[in-house]
């Protein structure tokens, strides 16, 4: 790896020891980059994390079509795309916290760190919103579990839209984890902030939590079609 | 810019990014309404597959990354399909030899 | 090679340098991480050996006269959980590892030493957990939890050990994750991707594993859970759930898991032999290269533990045919190895015991694998004690014995001792003798029809099953007495010198224990990995 070796050159006197290198890095640019080959790699195990389930969600949906359709069409589609855009607000305002505290600029830095976490708690209200819904309909799969009807005809829906519940609860309920998590670490990223931590020179944990972020965001993206979106076109 | 911070995109690209997230949003949910046939779904995957790229390429700055990070990147959808591929070609083909008595 | 000193001065080294119990359980270094790992992994290999003992004192007759039904089930799942998650899976990268790893590669310690501490509290968490489990009742499921059975009726604690599993999953992926990041970014100038020693490949493609296959485990322990906790009916057929989903959802990981396993072991294999025979490893490029290969095909394969579960019979097919080819790269490394030790200077050491050993029962377990593959013959012998016979050869009489062979091998620079050699060899050939007497019956009762996880069985297979379990009892002892005598090596073994061996790697150019920052300054690499003098030099240099 030439050029982790080609960074020591750079360095200068004073960039020697700063306080945030680990002793057992050789600089800074080292460090950064091992920080962001690791929380790359912590991604592909989330992508595997989530996929289990998306494999799931493949081989049910194409058993039970139209109760995965039908069920889906239950799912309020305001309230998804609402989330969507405003998951995709938070990842906006988490990309210029990033820039912002790569750029020095504290203040803005810290502004769009909160304008995340609001986001983010906007997005779990509405989630709350939505599974309180489905508890008051019987929608909850389980032994409360009341077969629902269809949107459009009115007639119940196959028993096997209790396992598209499932598959829901199960899948943004991990994705809201997930979430609540990402809230937490941007809490601790402020208060990080608030201490002068970051600087043109270090601002890693901003970037990590960065990609941590967007990450969310992309599962996301691609559960809100397969919940909220596949059985539109029966409508 | 120093070698310590992270080589960011700039909020332009940013807001830009954004603005094209939003309109496929609305692409997709509008999409959802027609009626494709079997088209709806890889529309809707197609749509997603590209939010998901611009948030990666752009967001998570993919697009500047070393290649090592390109590849680890690579590796997770390659075995994510692995996954999903082979456990769903095991449904797909079962009616394919007919099983004795059925 | 040095004259062993007779005292050496009292030198800090890592085992010294600081004193008291908050100093190994707030550690940073990864060698006094490794100890931990080396307690903890000793710790649950015991109790899944207890469990072992007892599974083979009720096979001792035909009869299920010592336990019942459910109560051997727990035996064989304890068994199984603990020797596979908490034992085999943590152990080699664990303890030699976390060790070498920094040591090999030039590097002060591992890219994310936080990290590394955590793994071990996350491992000890999850074993725990499952210990808990066991004490207050245990599972009857088996190891593989299969569905719905583990969901829906077993009695046992399911969601506590399944929990404790998957903690212990995060210590593997963390652990994984920190090795993989170490070895691109920390080896030493010089150190190229082709002059690692081949130890380090097999770890960084054991890191691959880890990385892609355990969220899978991860999420599909989580999803029983919860089904068990929530009724979902994910994987249960009477809310429409497929348990053959469980099964390919599970062995997607487990499947490379066992890979996990061996790679490891493989990598131990690599330096003992080169170093026992005195010359550049045969095959450098193709031994490291299998080793990714291995990681690679190794998610390609899991179809084979699911021939006769209602798996599409193309889709069996073509999973044998993978299976075939992902044992290529292994027999790969076996004839390098075998180059190796041709015409090499060889010197049958206790290490050497273990490594020929492996190579030995290794690829007798191998081909037996090949048999398995073979859709036909595995239809006849699924879920008998043949296949048990088969992964048993593997992970004992391969794994393990590699396991042996590395901490003996390396034994000197963990801990500045050396080993008695006359008790390492007879605990060798005891072990040996005793694993071979165990499990070379079991493929025989297998084949015949013996079904595994079973506490009674025809009154036929008794004489065989006899042999197995006195068999066993040698092999136990075979294992105490390293147990021992490394013990004792401690407060009296010989003091070792910086390298004992006179092998290669920059693991033996620092002192015998090593110092905490292992080097006092980066080294720096140049020439080929192991520079043993080749036999033609040799023959010249004599003259």
């Amino acid at each position: 790896m030439a050029d982790v070796r080609a960074h020591a050159a750079d360095s200068r006197e004073d960039d020697a020891h700063p306080p945030e290198l680990r002793h057992h890095f050789a600089n800074l640019p080292a460090q950064r980059e091992a920080s962001t080959l690791a929380m790359w790699m912590f991604l592909v195990t989330e992508v595997l994390f989530f996929g289990g389930m998306f494999t799931a969600y493949v081989v049910y949906r194409s058993t039970y079509r139209r109760a995965f359709e039908g069920a889906s069409n239950l799912l309020d589609l305001t309230l998804g795309t609402v989330n969507t855009a405003v998951l995709i607000c938070s990842s906006l305002t988490m990309a210029l916290a990033v820039w912002a505290s790569g750029a020095g600029k504290k203040k803005a830095t810290i502004l769009f760190l909160i304008g995340t976490i609001l986001l983010g708690g906007v997005f779990l209200g509405i989630k709350a919103v939505e599974y309180t819904q489905k508890f008051q309909h019987h929608e909850v799969p389980g032994p409360h579990f009341v077969v629902p009807l269809d949107e459009r005809t009115h007639q119940p829906l196959p028993r096997q839209s209790e396992m598209f519940f499932s598959l829901y609860f199960c899948m943004t309920g991990l994705h809201a984890a997930h979430m609540i998590i990402g809230v937490g670490l941007l809490t601790w990223l402020i208060v990080k902030a608030k201490n002068d931590a970051f600087s043109p020179r270090y601002n890693t944990p901003v970037d990590l939590v960065g990609l941590y972020w967007h990450f969310v965001d992309v599962i996301w993206i691609f559960l809100f079609p397969l919940l909220y979106l596949l059985g539109r076109h029966t409508l | 810019m120093s070698h310590g911070a992270s080589t960011s995109g700039t909020p332009k690209a940013y807001f830009g990014v954004f603005a094209a997230l939003m309109a496929l949003t609305g692409l997709t949910v509008w999409a959802s309404f027609l009626h494709l046939g079997v088209w709806n779904t890889p529309v809707a995957l197609a749509i997603a597959v590209t939010k998901g790229l611009l948030v990666a390429l752009i967001f998570m700055h993919l697009r500047h990354s070393p290649r090592l990070t390109f590849f680890v990147a690579i590796s997770a959808i390659l075995w994510l399909a692995f996954l999903i591929l082979i456990t769903t070609s095991d449904y797909v083909t079962r009616p394919w030899l007919p099983i004795y008595g059925s | 090679m040095s004259a062993t000193p007779e005292r050496p001065e009292r030198r800090v080294n890592y085992l010294n340098a600081a004193y008291g119990v908050r100093s190994w359980l707030l550690t940073t270094d990864h060698k006094r991480i490794a100890l931990l790992y080396l307690i903890g992994v000793t710790f649950f290999f015991a109790l899944g050996g207890i469990a072992a003992a007892l599974i083979r004192v009720e096979l001792l007759t035909p009869a299920g006269d010592v336990f019942q039904a459910e109560t051997y089930n727990k035996l064989f799942t304890t068994h199984g959980v603990m020797m596979v998650f908490f034992f085999m899976i943590p152990g080699i990268p664990g303890v030699l590892g976390n060790f070498l790893i920094p040591l090999m590669i030039g590097a002060k310690d591992v890219a994310f030493p936080r990290l590394n501490l955590l793994s071990w509290y996350l491992y000890i968490i999850g074993a725990l957990m499952a210990f808990w489990a066991v004490v207050h009742g245990g599972v009857d499921t088996g190891w593989t939890f299969y569905t719905p059975y583990s969901t829906v009726y077993s009695n046992g604690w399911v969601v506590v050990t399944a929990v404790g599993i998957f903690i212990a999953g995060f210590s593997s992926i963390l652990t994984g994750l920190n090795f993989l990041v170490t070895i691109h970014t920390m080896r030493a100038p010089g150190m190229t991707w082709m002059r690692m020693p081949l130890f380090c490949w097999g770890m960084y493609a054991t890191g691959i594993i880890q990385i892609l296959g355990t969220p899978v485990i991860a999420i599909t322990l989580l999803l029983v859970a919860a089904e068990r906790l929530f009724h979902l009916g994910i994987f249960d057929p009477a809310q429409g759930g497929d348990p053959v989903l469980f099964q390919h959802l599970f062995w997607f990981y487990s499947h490379p898991a066992v890979y996990i396993m061996i790679l490891p072991a493989m990598a131990v294999i690599s330096e003992l032999v080169t170093a026992f025979s005195r010359k550049p490893i045969f095959g450098y490029k193709f031994i490291a290269a299998s080793s990714v290969a291995i990681a690679v095909l190794s998610f390609l394969v899991w179809g084979h533990h699911m021939f006769v579960s209602g798996q599409s019979v193309y889709a069996g097919i073509v999973f044998s045919i993978l299976s075939f080819m992902v044992a290529i790269p292994s027999a790969i490394k076996v004839f390098n190895w075998t180059a190796t030790l041709y015409k090499g200077s060889v010197s049958y050491q206790t290490p050497l015991l273990y490594a020929l050993g492996f190579i030995g029962l290794f690829t007798f377990g191998g081909l037996t694998g090949l048999m398995l593959a073979t859709l036909g013959l595995d239809i006849h012998v699924h879920d008998t004690y043949f296949i048990v016979a088969h992964f048993h050869y593997i992970m004992v009489g391969g794994t393990i014995m590699a396991y042996l062979g590395g901490l003996h091998f390396w034994w000197p620079k963990i801990s500045g001792r050396i080993y008695p050699e006359y008790w390492s060899r007879v605990s060798a050939w005891v072990i040996f003798v005793g694993f071979n007497l165990t499990f070379f019956p079991q493929f025989i009762v297998g084949y015949l029809g013996m079904p595994r996880r079973y506490h009674q069985y025809p009154e036929e297979f008794q004489v065989l099953n006899v042999m197995s379990t006195a068999g066993a009892s040698i092999l136990g002892i075979g294992y105490v007495i390293p147990l021992v005598y490394f013990i004792w090596s401690m407060r009296y073994g010989a003091y070792a010198a910086d390298n004992p061996w006179g092998a290669t790697g920059l693991e033996w150019e620092t002192p015998s224990p090593p110092p905490t920052e292992n080097f006092p300054e980066t080294p720096t690499v140049s020439g080929r990995p192991y520079d043993y003098l080749t036999a033609r030099d040799r023959e010249a240099a004599i003259g």
